[in-house]
């Protein structure tokens, strides 16, 4: 591994590696068996390839179709981009925003799409618990993880994208721990990107009665803020019977980063997970974010905090899925536009037959803060169970004027009374995340986008 | 010299429609003042005008703060100056904490230099003022970390306002009507804190419809406003005095002013035609 991390900086970019071509994924599958010392087993070679496949095969996606109506992304050159190449020795990774003060049980650092440093504490070692990057772990601890892996969450052929990251997928992290083991420190990874591509992967398995809490970030490198970058990724989040999952996601790419991903969570007989997502980078986003109840009395918390500006475009796809009785969700968005930016947030929530008592709630509230941004907010139920209790809702205002005044008659500026008001719009939010360096984090990510209202 | 609010031949007018025609007033520091008048005369739009409210524009006049000109700054750099208004209907500010959002008043008013993000008062030190002054006013602690007048009721919004006087410590104060919507206890001690407060320290200009409010805080001049003007002023050397004014308008009303204003009357009658059609437009 030192040996490609000191690899010539020359042919790093990852934007001159051809392209997704048939030689390039062959030269990408053999680099693979360089860098983890070994083959990996067939049966991953052959998903890869079969996934491969599926990528050459499927059309890229089209406006027509429903599910990308409203991403618009006709300027990507896929050809621009090609698998993750390590990066350049000595490459600095940016500051990581939610580990800030907090001690950590482990933590990993990825650099555009390679693991570059990680570390789990021994304690948790001696437990049993897994934590690192995903490729090696998968590897040395195959009979744990295989059965997880992409095992009921996720789906190759979900669209073009998932297929390509399925294909070449690389480092992402894993976090495993045994049934009955409460980690009570948070783990964190993040994932920086300077340019080039991302196909990380996260896969978190709890098993029964277990607890945890991981932290994921992505940022763009210093000095690489607008950098082309592209991130096909996949999050798998498996919750065991009567186990507790908060899994914080902040997405903070480059400006210059088109970023796919499908996240699904399976939640088991009461189990819980409060699951936090931070929208704010990335120059498009397409995300399909998948809660599924799937065994009875399972509660999902699902949070999102969202800001755009410039020209950004995010669109945050959500499903809460109540498969079985019981079961809980409840989904808070909200988001906050500048600019001309473009936000989109499409939700379901989805009950299937026979899964009574289902309590499911859903809301996502935007504020716009320029006449030129756009947002939608697409609310939706499918109920095909009775005894249920669904509600929905969706607001989107401007700041109101009589709320600036009455701060600027205080003695605020007029920037700082937006901001203050902002940061109340998102309060409400903030209430609902009981880990404090993301409530900061968040709050001052926002705090510091917030231009000028007029 | 003492300081001096001077408010001189000012016309505001809200959209195209004119509802202040030349309000002349001046009070220094150490004065009270009662603005009294009938509802939509233009008492509110006073205060909203000297404040900087960017829906009432000055067609005409000054406003000078020791000969400063106050309508050449933004409503926050007027607040730094040391004007505050309490309003006749405060707005509600969700997700933000009333601590939070009055250290953040109290750094910039006690600092009028400060940029934003530069150290506030330190949390420790606010708080145990804030809550000395809330103990003063019999405010339950548990307001300060309330959102900002939301979820208040009409009294306790009222209160926060005298509240957020207490901390700013301004020269000069709009109560807009800060007596409304108080219970008959509750005036009596925002009376009394509005003396302790003010004294000799404020300038004070108190829009009301009561002469409650007054009992503490004897005026030294009352102003009767119809119309958008100011048709009569009360006070030391004059035939009436401040409070005798006060005392009449709340006896009687303002038939008398009417009768003895024709012009004003006019005029009132106008301003309430023109919002009758506003209001007739937007339905
Ligand atoms: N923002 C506004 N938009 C439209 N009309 C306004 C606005 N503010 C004030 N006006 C009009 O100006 C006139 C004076 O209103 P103002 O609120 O100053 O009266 P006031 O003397 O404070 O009355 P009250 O005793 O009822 O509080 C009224 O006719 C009112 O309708
Ligand atoms: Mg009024």
């Amino acid at each position: 591994m030192a040996e490609l991390l000191s690899s010539d900086p020359q042919h790093t970019a990852g934007l001159v590696s051809g392209g997704f071509s048939e030689a390039a994924f062959e030269a990408f599958l053999s680099q693979r068996a360089a860098l983890l010392g070994r083959q990996e087993p067939a049966w991953l070679q052959a998903m890869r390839r079969e996934a491969w496949q599926a990528f050459l095969e499927m059309d890229f996606p089209s406006r027509q179709d429903e599910e990308w109506q409203r991403t618009d992304i006709r300027l990507l050159r896929l050809e621009r981009f090609g698998f993750p190449q390590p990066p350049p020795s000595g490459s600095q990774t940016p500051p990581a925003l939610l580990a800030a003060g907090v001690a950590l049980a482990g933590s990993c650092v990825h650099l555009n799409g390679w693991p570059l440093r990680w570390h789990l504490e021994p304690q948790w070692q001696r437990q049993g618990v897994l934590f690192g990057p995903l490729d090696q772990l998968l590897l040395e601890h195959e009979a744990t993880l295989r059965p997880w892996f992409y095992s009921r969450a996720l789906q190759a052929r979900a669209d073009k994208f998932a297929a390509l990251h399925a294909a070449g997928w690389s480092a992402g992290t894993v976090l495993y721990v045994p049934p009955g083991v409460v980690v009570d420190q948070p783990l964190h990874t993040l994932s920086a990107l300077g340019g080039g591509t991302d196909l990380g992967h996260q896969l978190v398995v709890l098993g029964e009665g277990a607890r945890a809490t991981l932290l994921a970030e992505t940022a763009a490198t210093a000095g690489d803020a607008n950098a082309p970058g592209l991130h096909s990724g996949a999050v798998e989040l498996l919750v065991g019977p009567r186990a507790t999952l908060r899994y914080v996601n902040l997405q903070d790419w480059g400006r210059g980063v088109w970023h796919f991903a499908h996240h699904k969570a399976l939640v088991e007989r009461e189990g819980r997970l409060q699951w936090t997502i931070g929208a704010l980078g990335g120059r498009l986003a397409k995300v399909n974010q998948h809660v599924a109840l799937v065994g009875e009395g399972a509660e999902a918390e699902v949070n999102g905090v969202m800001f755009t500006e410039g020209r950004q475009q995010l669109a945050y796809h959500t499903l809460q899925h109540h498969e079985k009785p019981r079961c809980k969700s409840d989904l808070l968005y909200k988001g906050a536009l500048q600019d001309r930016s473009r936000l989109v947030w499409r939700g379901m929530i989805h009950v299937d037959p026979g899964a009574v008592k289902t309590h499911a709630y859903q809301r996502n509230d935007n504020l716009m803060l320029s006449q030129t941004a756009r947002v939608d907010s697409i609310p939706g139920l499918e109920i095909l169970a009775d005894d249920v209790v669904c509600t929905h809702g969706a607001t989107t205002g401007n700041v109101d004027e009589s709320l600036i005044f009455y701060a600027c008659s205080r003695g605020l500026t007029r920037r700082e009374a937006v901001r203050m008001i902002v940061s109340g719009f998102f309060q409400q939010v903030f209430d609902r995340i009981p880990i404090e360096s993301v409530r900061e984090a968040l709050g001052q990510a926002i705090g510091r986008r917030v231009r000028e209202y007029t | 010299m003492s300081d001096t609010l001077k408010i001189i031949n000012l016309h505001v007018a809200v959209d195209d429609k004119p509802i202040l025609r030349g309000v002349d007033l001046t009070i220094r520091r150490g004065e009270v003042h009662a603005l009294m008048g009938p509802n939509g005369s233009g008492k509110s739009t006073l205060g909203f005008a000297i404040m900087g409210h960017p829906g009432y524009r000055v067609t005409e006049g000054r406003v000078e703060l020791n000969g400063q000109d106050l309508l050449a700054m933004e409503p926050h750099e007027r607040a730094r100056a040391g004007l505050f208004m309490a309003f006749q209907r405060p707005v509600a500010i969700p997700g933000v904490k009333l601590a939070d959002f009055l250290r953040h008043a109290a750094s910039n008013i006690r600092r009028p230099d400060r940029k934003e993000g530069e150290e506030l008062i330190p949390m420790r030190e606010f708080r145990k003022e804030l809550y000395a002054k809330m103990d003063q006013l019999r405010m339950d602690r548990d307001f300060a970390r309330r959102y900002v007048n939301d979820g208040f009721s009409g009294g306790e919004m009222k209160r926060a306002e005298i509240l957020q006087m207490a901390i700013l410590r301004p020269k000069f104060a709009i109560l807009d009507e800060t007596d409304s919507g108080l219970d008959v206890d509750a005036v009596r001690l925002a009376s009394q804190s509005i003396a302790e407060i003010g004294g000799a320290e404020m300038g004070i200009l108190i829009i009301t419809h009561h002469d409650k409010l007054l009992e503490h805080n004897q005026p030294h001049y009352t102003h009767v406003m119809l119309g958008g003007r100011i048709v009569e002023t009360a006070g030391p050397g004059m035939a009436r005095s401040g409070p005798e004014l006060a005392a009449e308008l709340h006896r009687h009303g303002y038939d008398r002013i009417r009768a003895a204003y024709p012009e004003a009357a006019a005029d009132e009658q106008a301003m309430q035609r023109a919002s009758g059609r506003a209001e007739a437009a937007a339905v």
